[in-house]
C-alpha cells in the first residue's frame, strides 16, 4: 500500500423508509478505491450493490438514509451540502447503468445530454462544449461523430448507446467512474468491446473505476481487487486472483461454483439453493448460513467479522480455514 | 490502445431531423383529408336520419302540401339522395351552406359569429385547467403519499365528480349573484368585456378536464421520477431545475398530450351545458335550439364545424407531441 486512496468508504449503511418500519440495504460496508484501480463489487441480485454505488453521492430516493464515511478528496459526502455535492456528480465522479435503452433520455439529442454535463462542469464556450463533445464520440468509439451528435438514442444500437452514456458520464473527465452492471444488458461480443473501452478509457483518463457486476467472468477480465457482497454486506475482499483462487468465504465458493480458475472463462454465477433473505428478516448471525452448507451454531448466533486471512485478503467467515481447504483439494 | 479506441464503421445514411419533422407534418395534413370525407358521410346521413321533416317543422302540424314542397325544394330535399350528397359537400367547399330556417340568416355567418365565442369558452377553460393541474400535478408527484399529495388529490376528486350544471350555479349564485364578482350570464362587448364574461362559464367548463389532467399527469410524473434517465441526469450533478424542466417535464407532458387532445371533443360536449347555464351566445346553445327546431342546414353546417374544430385540435396535438417526442415521427 503506496499511494492514498481515491475513495475510502467506511461503515458505509443506508436505509429505506417502509412505512411502518426501516430496512437497511447496505449494512456497515467499508472499502478502499485506489488511484488508477479498478474495484469489482459482485453478489447476487439484491445483495446491495447498486445501493452501495448508489449511496456515495446520495442518488436515492427520498426517504433513504445514509450513515458512515465516504471520503472523497478529503471531503465527507456523507452529509456534503447539495449545492457541493452536485459539482461532485459528473464533475468528479460519474456513474453510467445498465440499460443504456433507458438511462438515456428519449426526447433529448446526444448532443444536449453530453452538453449540459459540460455546461454544469466546465467553463468551455458553446463552441468549445461542441468541439468537446464530438471528441468525446470519437474518444469512446462512435463513428461519424459530427453527425449521431444530434441524433436521439432511438437511432443508436445498444452498443453504441452505452458508448454514448459513457461519453455523457465522462463529459468532464471524472476522476471516479461508478459503473453499475454496464455491460449486463448487451451481446457478449459487444460486452468485450465495452469493458475493453472502459480499461482503456481508465487508462487514458487515469481515472479510477468501481464496477459492479453479477458475473465472475467479468470481475476476473477486467477487475485489480474484488469484493462480495451478501444481504447488504462484504463478506470477502481481496485481490481478484487470491479470492478467486482460493476463496475464505462459503458465499464466494458457492458462487465459484465449478470455475476451475479465475481466468479466461466468463461464468454467470452459479445458482446456490435457495434465495437471499428479505431485508426486514435477515437472520442473526451470518446472514448466510440457512443457505451454507459449512453453516454450524456460531454461524447462526454470531455475526462474523471481516478478518484478514492473507495481505490484502479478507472475509467474514467463522469457517473460511475449512472454506479454503475445500478449494485447496480441488485446486 | 489508442487504435483500439478508434474502430472503423460503415457510414450510416440517415435523413436530418428538420426534414422528418416537415414530412411528418405533410403527411399528417394529408391523412386529414379522409377523416374530413368520412365527418361528411356521417353528419350527412344522420341529419337525415332524425326523426321529422324540417318542412313540417317550420309549418307546423297543418301545413299545406304545397308549401311542404317549395319547403323541400327550397331545401334540395326533392333530389335523389346521391345529388343530395354531391350538393351537400359543394356546399361545405364553397362556404354557402344555405340559409337557417328558423333564423333566416345564411347558417355560415350564423357559424362565424357562434362558433368562436366557443372556441373561445374551451380556450379559455383549457388555459385554466393546464394552469392548475400541471402545477399540481407536479406538486402531488413529487410529494407522492404525503400529506400535500392526498390534499391535492381529494381536491380533484370532488372537481371530478361533480355535474357541470351544479357547479356552474353554485359558482353563479356565489360570485355572480351574492357577491356579484362577474356577471350573471351574457358576453358583453368587446374582448376584454368577453374574457370577463366568461370567466366563471370557463372555470366551471375547466373543472373535470383539469382533475382528469392532474390525474393523468400525477401518474405520468411518477413513472418518469422512476426512471433511469433521471437518476442518470441527477448523477450528472445538474442543477435541479434543469432537470425538472428538460428531463421530467417534457416526458410526462408526452402522454398526457394524448389525454389532453381526446378531452377537447368532451370539453365542446360541456360547453353546450355551460352555455345555456351562463346564457352564454355560443355555438354549443346555436346547437341545442336548432336541434329542437329542426333547423337541418344549421345542425349540418354546425356539426361539421364542430368536427372540423376537433380534428384540428386532434392534429394540433398530435404534432406538438411529435415535435416533443422523436420517436413519434416514423
Ligand atoms: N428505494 C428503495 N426502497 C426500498 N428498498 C430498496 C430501494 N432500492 C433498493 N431497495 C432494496 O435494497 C436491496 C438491494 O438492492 P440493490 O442494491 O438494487 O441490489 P443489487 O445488488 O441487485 O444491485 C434490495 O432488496 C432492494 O429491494
Ligand atoms: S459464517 Fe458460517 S454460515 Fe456464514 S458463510 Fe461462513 S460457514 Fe457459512
Ligand atoms: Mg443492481
Amino acid at each position: 500500500m503506496t499511494a492514498a486512496p481515491a475513495l475510502s468508504v467506511r461503515n458505509l449503511t443506508t436505509t429505506f423508509d417502509l412505512g411502518a418500519s426501516r430496512v437497511a440495504a447496505v449494512r456497515d460496508v467499508s472499502f478502499d478505491v485506489m488511484p488508477g484501480e479498478v474495484l469489482g463489487l459482485v453478489g447476487e441480485s439484491g445483495s446491495g450493490k447498486s445501493v452501495t454505488l448508489r449511496s456515495l453521492t446520495r442518488l436515492l430516493p427520498s426517504g433513504a438514509e445514509v450513515s458512515g464515511q465516504v471520503i472523497w478528496q478529503g471531503r465527507n459526502l456523507v452529509g456534503l451540502a447539495p449545492k457541493d455535492l452536485r459539482k461532485v456528480r459528473g464533475g468528479e465522479i460519474s456513474m453510467i447503468f445498465q440499460e443504456p435503452a433507458t438511462a438515456l433520455n428519449p426526447v433529448l439529442p446526444i448532443r444536449v445530454q453530453i452538453e449540459e454535463n459540460l455546461r454544469a462542469h466546465t467553463t468551455l464556450d458553446r463552441a468549445g462544449r461542441r468541439r468537446r463533445s464530438q471528441e468525446l464520440l470519437d474518444l469512446v468509439g462512435i463513428p461519424d461523430a459530427a453527425r449521431r451528435l444530434d441524433e436521439y438514442p432511438h437511432q443508436f444500437s445498444g452498443g453504441m448507446r452505452q458508448r454514448a452514456m459513457i461519453a455523457i458520464a465522462l463529459a468532464s473527465a471524472p476522476r471516479l467512474l461508478l459503473a453499475d452492471e454496464p455491460t449486463t444488458a448487451l451481446d457478449v461480443t459487444i460486452q468485450d468491446q465495452i469493458l475493453n473501452l472502459i480499461l482503456d478509457l481508465r487508462d487514458e483518463l487515469g481515472m479510477s473505476v468501481v464496477l459492479v457486476t453479477h458475473d465472475l467472468g467479468v470481475i476476473a477480465q477486467t477487475c485489480d481487487r474484488m469484493a462480495v457482497m451478501y444481504a447488504g454486506r462484504i463478506v470477502e475482499e481481496g485481490g481478484v486472483s487470491p479470492v478467486l483462487g482460493h476463496p475464505a468465504h462459503a458465499y464466494t465458493l458457492g458462487l465459484l461454483g465449478s470455475v476451475p480458475q479465475a481466468g479466461t472463462e466468463r461464468t454467470v454465477l452459479r445458482s446456490i439453493e435457495g434465495t437471499p433473505p428479505a431485508l426486514s428478516a435477515i437472520p442473526p448471525g451470518c446472514a448466510f448460513a440457512p443457505r451454507c452448507v459449512f453453516a454450524t451454531d456460531i454461524c447462526r448466533t454470531r455475526a462474523p467479522e471481516l478478518v484478514g486471512t492473507t495481505e490484502g485478503h479478507a472475509a467474514a467467515c467463522h469457517h473460511s480455514a475449512m472454506v479454503r481447504h475445500q478449494l485447496g483439494v480441488s485446486a | 490502445m489508442r487504435a483500439r479506441l478508434r474502430p472503423r464503421f460503415p457510414k450510416c445514411t440517415n435523413v436530418r431531423a428538420p426534414r422528418v419533422m416537415l414530412e411528418y407534418v405533410l403527411r399528417r395534413i394529408l391523412q386529414l383529408i379522409p377523416t374530413l370525407l368520412f365527418i361528411l358521410v356521417v353528419v350527412f346521413a344522420l341529419v337525415r336520419l332524425l326523426p321529422g321533416d324540417p318542412a313540417s317543422a317550420v309549418l307546423g302540424d297543418r301545413a299545406l302540401d304545397a308549401d311542404v314542397e317549395r319547403i323541400n325544394r327550397e331545401l334540395g330535399l326533392d333530389q335523389p339522395i346521391p345529388v343530395q350528397f354531391v350538393l351537400f359537400v359543394k356546399s361545405f367547399v364553397t362556404g354557402d351552406l344555405g340559409n337557417s330556417i328558423a333564423l333566416k340568416v345564411p347558417v355560415s355567418t350564423l357559424i362565424l359569429e357562434r362558433l368562436p365565442v366557443t372556441m373561445m369558452l374551451t380556450f379559455m377553460a383549457a388555459v385554466f385547467a393546464v394552469a392548475t393541474s400541471v402545477p399540481l400535478a407536479f406538486l402531488a408527484a413529487l410529494r407522492r403519499g404525503r400529506a400535500t399529495d392526498t390534499v391535492i388529490r381529494s381536491g380533484f376528486q370532488v372537481g371530478l365528480s361533480m355535474p357541470v350544471f351544479f357547479v356552474g350555479l353554485v359558482l353563479l349564485t356565489v360570485f355572480g349573484a351574492r357577491l356579484r364578482w362577474f356577471p350573471v350570464g351574457g358576453y358583453g362587448e368587446g374582448f376584454f368585456d368577453h374574457v370577463y364574461h366568461l370567466i366563471l362559464p370557463s372555470i366551471t367548463l375547466a373543472l373535470s378536464l383539469s382533475a382528469v389532467l392532474m390525474r393523468n399527469l400525477r401518474s405520468a410524473v411518477i413513472n418518469v421520477l422512476d426512471a433511469d434517465y433521471v437518476a442518470f441526469a441527477e448523477s450528472k450533478g445538474l442543477r435541479s431545475g434543469i432537470i425538472l424542466f428538460r428531463h421530467i417535464l417534457r416526458n410526462a407532458l408526452i402522454s398526457t398530450l394524448a389525454i389532453f387532445g381526446l378531452s377537447i371533443g368532451t370539453l365542446l360536449g360541456g360547453a353546450v351545458i355551460t352555455e345555456s347555464v351562463f346564457a352564454v351566445p355560443g355555438a354549443g346553445r346555436l346547437m341545442v335550439d336548432s336541434i329542437y327546431g329542426r333547423d337541418y342546414p344549421v345542425v349540418q353546417g354546425l356539426t361539421v364545424a364542430l368536427a372540423v374544430l376537433v380534428s384540428l385540435t386532434f392534429l394540433t396535438t398530435d404534432l406538438i407531441q411529435a415535435w416533443l417526442d422523436p420517436r413519434l415521427k416514423k
